[in-house]
């Protein structure tokens, strides 16, 4: 399974997307889709990089990215701190400019832009982030 | 990421290229905090060459948004926003918040 080691670090970020774009294209998603799988993985790894990893470049994330049928499956697992996208609150998108909250956006993007997410924590074996897309 | 900035007499103009994502939002945000600080408030952001964006270049948007618009002293406006990110955009519910346009010098004269 193609899969992917790197540091947990802000600046690996391109090589996840170029990654995911790589096994998204020959699996036969459109360039518009292709740019939300991108955007979702890059919002996914930022959070873990930031939350979970929280700058210890010691940290690995390691990503696997594969075509199931029709379906794009993402994997990140990483060994720091469980950090549950499901426990983050939705920002409200229709509060006004001084209202609106400046967090929370990532998840929430990665959300809409994938057909499936569900996250696992085992003090054990550590975090494992999937997130699932059918091909349209 | 790479920024560059021309100054008008009533307004800065930013011309972003390539990518703004969690490693280089940091430097975007820099720019105008850097114009706010001189005391420029009204800011163009020309997008036209940027190939990518994720919410960490929204967030600096948005806080860069909050901060002209304060006492009514300027505004951040976005010029020709690529389809993409522009969809993005959208689905953040940010579209709302800044005027855009189709050409950096129509943005200009708007100020």
């Amino acid at each position: 399974m193609p899969n992917l080691i790197l540091p947990a670090r802000f600046e690996f970020l391109d090589e996840i997307r170029d990654f995911v774009a790589q096994v998204a294209r020959e699996g036969g998603f459109t360039e518009k889709a292709i740019y939300s799988l991108q955007l979702a993985a890059d919002e996914a790894a930022s959070n873990i990089i930031e939350h979970a990893c929280q700058g210890d470049s010691n940290e690995r994330l390691r990503i696997t990215c594969v075509m199931q049928n029709d379906e794009l499956v993402i994997t990140m697992h990483d060994s720091g701190k469980a950090f549950d996208p499901s426990k983050v609150k939705q920002p409200n998108l229709k509060a006004d400019l001084s209202e609106r909250q400046i967090g929370g956006l990532g998840v929430y993007l990665m959300r809409k832009l994938m057909d499936e997410v569900r996250y696992e924590s085992d003090p054990k074996t550590g975090n494992l982030l999937t997130l699932i897309k059918r091909r349209g | 990421m790479e920024i560059t900035t021309q100054e008008f007499k009533h307004s800065n103009l930013f011309k972003v290229k390539g990518r703004v994502d969690s490693a280089t939002a940091p430097e975007f945000s820099k720019a105008f905090a850097k114009a706010n600080h001189e005391g420029r408030f009204k800011l163009i952001v020309d997008m036209s060459e940027l190939e990518y964006m994720s919410s960490a270049g929204f967030r600096a948007l948005l806080a860069t948004q909050r901060n002209c618009k304060r006492y009514n002293r300027g505004e951040l406006v976005l010029v020709s926003v690529p389809e993409r990110i522009r969809e993005a955009l959208e689905l953040a519910g940010f579209t709302e918040l800044f005027k855009i346009y189709n050409d950096p010098l129509e943005a200009v004269g708007s100020f």
